[in-house]
């Protein structure tokens, strides 16, 4: 590994705070990914892209910010990629998996916010996040009402902040509103990188965006496969690399993985043994390095099939319609497609709960588990309605709330146990 | 053959020995303490002390994975099972949720709801008609609702566990208690004792409280609201709780002889059936 110090002491990172941080993440991903068994060798690349995450990739963002593009840093999956690369600049997701200077945090945030809130500040305040302190823009959204009074607050540490604003409700109103919403997103990134968006730079830059969400719902596909070909917390992963990674090297990375499975499905070969019970996830996204309850599933003798999260399939699911020809055309096809993510801040929210259901019988899941981050509240209201339906189709479900400290490991191991024992 | 189930929970162990045909040939219990492996492997040194053999251990409770790791790596093995077994097999591991559900069928063969409230867990079983879990809910990461919460109450007010359930029940009046976390219902209490409130109708207050939420949890977990449950745990020999549960669910409560080894005879039972 090469040093970066002089790279993060330029982006003014707090240096013994970022080595902390690379510390925790380095033996949580020892403890929780390398000690797995028969991951296939396609994992390597994750393996060593995880391993240069400060390192590397940031290397490569600077050397593309010193050849004119800009960097733009995203939370939620309603920020559109393809405007960002149309108009020169690349998007990554700013991950908030991890608690950090939580007393700097809580003079900014009651202590009933949830994680994914805190630790988006906590990166901040603590100056650990290389993503972040590169970024040319920050993009921040109106979904749940933590995140939208938060930004408020955020707002003062960052100076180059822009906040979105999206629909509740899927009706016409709200879609016209995300379309006015993806157009002046678009002139502002246009005038954040002097780039006049064309009818090419978007076509281009939807089909980028379209192989790589296609390279993911292979590997999705492949998990509905008995014995179940790669791990939930791999798969995983991949599902969270997307959000920084180079677009054209994580979709080959994908793919590559995906022929091997292909290979093991053909031999019969497995993760886990063929009877293992298969877990379908659903709800609040997983950010980088929050690994918790997915570790805490598998290796209690039970195997992930498959993340109803914004890390996983609800936010990769549906392609931008590649078909149109001008800039007005691909930009309905974007909204299109962003307009179905069917987010828990949406009301009512119907689509969800038959995506859920959709998704336990596709990839074969014997239980459902859905995780809401402490003080949630879209999500854990939505827990209730999610849990009714899937009852009613007679899939086992188990509600869990929990956040990103250890103190509950115990309790929560023993909840998911019983719950695999039930489905035994 | 016998097979031996142990149950570590938060404040006390218990360990029962079942022979092949599910009978229980031996019951001991002890307190947690501050090294519940020490303790635990103390109750099966007196087991052996007295000539019982067993097959198999099976743990459960909090507790569980440590004592199988501790059990598995002690030196020598205690137990000379056939060259056939490997050590893995010796001493496994079941969910407390499991080995209740195993436990009180063998009681209550057609138990479709069960509630456990022991020293700082709660939880609600609702059994299919095979008698396997169905669905269950645990209560959070805090004592509220439990047996360490009741326990500390009758210390504040001066009566012994034993007694605290009884006096509870000749309250004249209901009182209520608002707080559920055991640090403000301790001031609460503090305070109606010093307005001169009834100790005796405090007492049926805070039983109250905890039957509220355990109602609450059955409710979630049970489809037929006509159906008896089973209480079983250390506060499973409360009368006042039973008999306010009873009224609260409209149901009848039924409460195994020794509500506490339910989990360790469940356990006991399902290393018998692992063949
Ligand atoms: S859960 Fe909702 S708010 Fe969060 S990333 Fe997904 S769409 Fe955005
Ligand atoms: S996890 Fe829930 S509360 Fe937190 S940001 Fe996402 S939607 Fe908002």
């Amino acid at each position: 590994m090469s040093d970066y110090t002089q790279m993060w002491k330029d982006l003014g990172l707090n240096l013994e705070a970022h080595d902390m941080l690379l510390n925790v993440l380095g033996n949580a991903y020892k403890d929780i990914y390398l000690s797995q068994k028969d991951r296939p060798e396609g994992m390597g690349y994750f393996d060593f892209v995880m391993s240069e995450v400060h390192g590397l990739r940031i290397k490569e963002l600077l050397d593309e910010k010193a050849q004119g593009r800009k960097i733009i840093g995203s939370y939620c999956v309603f920020v559109p990629e393809e405007i960002a690369l149309a108009a020169n600049a690349t998007l990554v997701g700013l991950c908030s998996g991890a608690d950090f200077a939580v007393e700097e945090v809580e003079k900014y945030l009651p202590r009933n916010t949830c994680a994914l809130i805190k630790s988006s500040f906590g990166f901040k305040l603590g100056k650990v996040c290389p993503y972040l302190e590169s970024a040319d823009m920050v993009v921040g959204e109106n979904t749940c009402d933590g995140k939208k009074k938060a930004y408020e607050s955020l707002g003062s540490l960052v100076d180059n902040l822009y906040v979105m604003d999206l629909p509740q409700m899927k009706s016409d109103g709200g879609k016209a509103l995300l379309k006015n919403e993806y157009y002046r997103f678009k002139s502002a990134v246009e005038k954040l990188t002097g780039v006049a968006i064309t009818a090419e730079s978007l076509k281009n830059a939807i089909k980028t965006v379209n192989a790589k969400r296609a390279a993911i719902h292979r590997l999705s596909e492949l998990r509905s496969a008995k014995p179940a070909p790669i791990s939930g917390l791999d798969a995983l992963l991949a599902n969270q690399v997307f959000f920084y990674d180079n677009p054209a090297r994580f979709t080959e990375s994908v793919n590559k993985i995906c022929d091997e499975l292909e290979k093991r499905i053909q031999d019969k070969k497995g993760v886990m043994a063929e009877k293992t019970p298969r877990i379908l996830l659903s709800g609040c996204p997983m950010a980088v390095p929050n690994w918790k309850l997915p570790w805490i599933i598998e290796t209690s003798g039970a195997v992930i099939v498959g993340e109803e999260s914004c890390v996983g399939e609800r936010g990769t699911r549906n392609l931008v319609d590649e078909s149109g020809d001008t800039i007005e055309t691909m930009m309905d096809s974007i909204v299109d497609r962003y307009f179905k993510v069917d987010c828990a801040i949406f009301t009512p929210n119907q689509d969800r709960l038959n995506h859920v259901a959709q998704m336990a019988e596709k990839y074969r899941a014997d239980g459902v588990i859905h995780y809401s981050l402490q003080f949630c509240q879209p999500y854990i209201m939505e827990s209730i309605p999610v849990e009714k339906a899937l009852e009613g189709k007679d899939i086992p479900t188990l509600r869990v709330e929990t956040d990103y400290g250890m103190e509950d490991a115990g309790q929560l191991k023993t909840r998911v146990q019983a719950f695999i024992e039930q489905l035994g | 053959m016998n097979y031996a189930g142990i149950d570590i929970g938060s404040r006390t162990i218990e360990v029962v020995v079942v022979n092949s045909s599910g009978d229980i040939i031996c019951s001991l219990q002890a307190d947690t303490g501050f090294d519940p492996i020490a303790e635990s492997l103390k109750l099966f040194d007196s087991i052996e002390n007295s000539g019982i053999k067993y097959q198999r251990i099976m743990a459960t409770g909090y507790g569980r994975t440590l004592f199988e790791v501790a059990y598995t790596n002690l030196d020598p093995h205690p137990l000379s099972a056939p060259k056939d077994l490997t050590l893995a097999d010796k001493c496994s591991t079941v969910t407390e949720i499991k080995a209740h559900a195993r436990g009180v069928a063998a009681y209550f063969p057609n138990a479709a709801t069960i509630l456990d409230i022991g020293g700082q867990d709660s939880k609600a079983i609702a059994l299919n008609n095979n008698g396997k879990v169905k669905k269950f809910e645990m209560n959070d990461r805090c004592a509220a609702g439990t047996g360490k919460f009741l326990e500390i109450m009758a210390r504040t007010l001066g009566f012994s566990i034993d007694d605290f359930g009884k006096e509870a029940l000749l309250a004249q009046n209901d009182l209520t208690i608002n707080s559920m976390c055991t640090v403000f219902a301790e001031s609460e209490v503090t305070s109606l004792i010093a307005k001169g409130a009834d100790r005796r109708e405090i007492a049926k207050g805070l039983h109250i409280s905890v039957m509220k939420r355990a109602a609450g949890m059955i409710n979630r977990v049970r489809s037929d609201q006509s159906d008896s449950i089973v209480f079983t745990g250390g506060v499973a020999k409360n009368g006042c709780m039973v008999t306010l549960i009873s009224e609260k669910l409209g149901c009848s409560v039924l409460v195994p002889d020794n509500p506490q080894m339910i989990g360790a005879f469940g356990a006991a039972l399902i290393s018998s059936e692992m063949g």
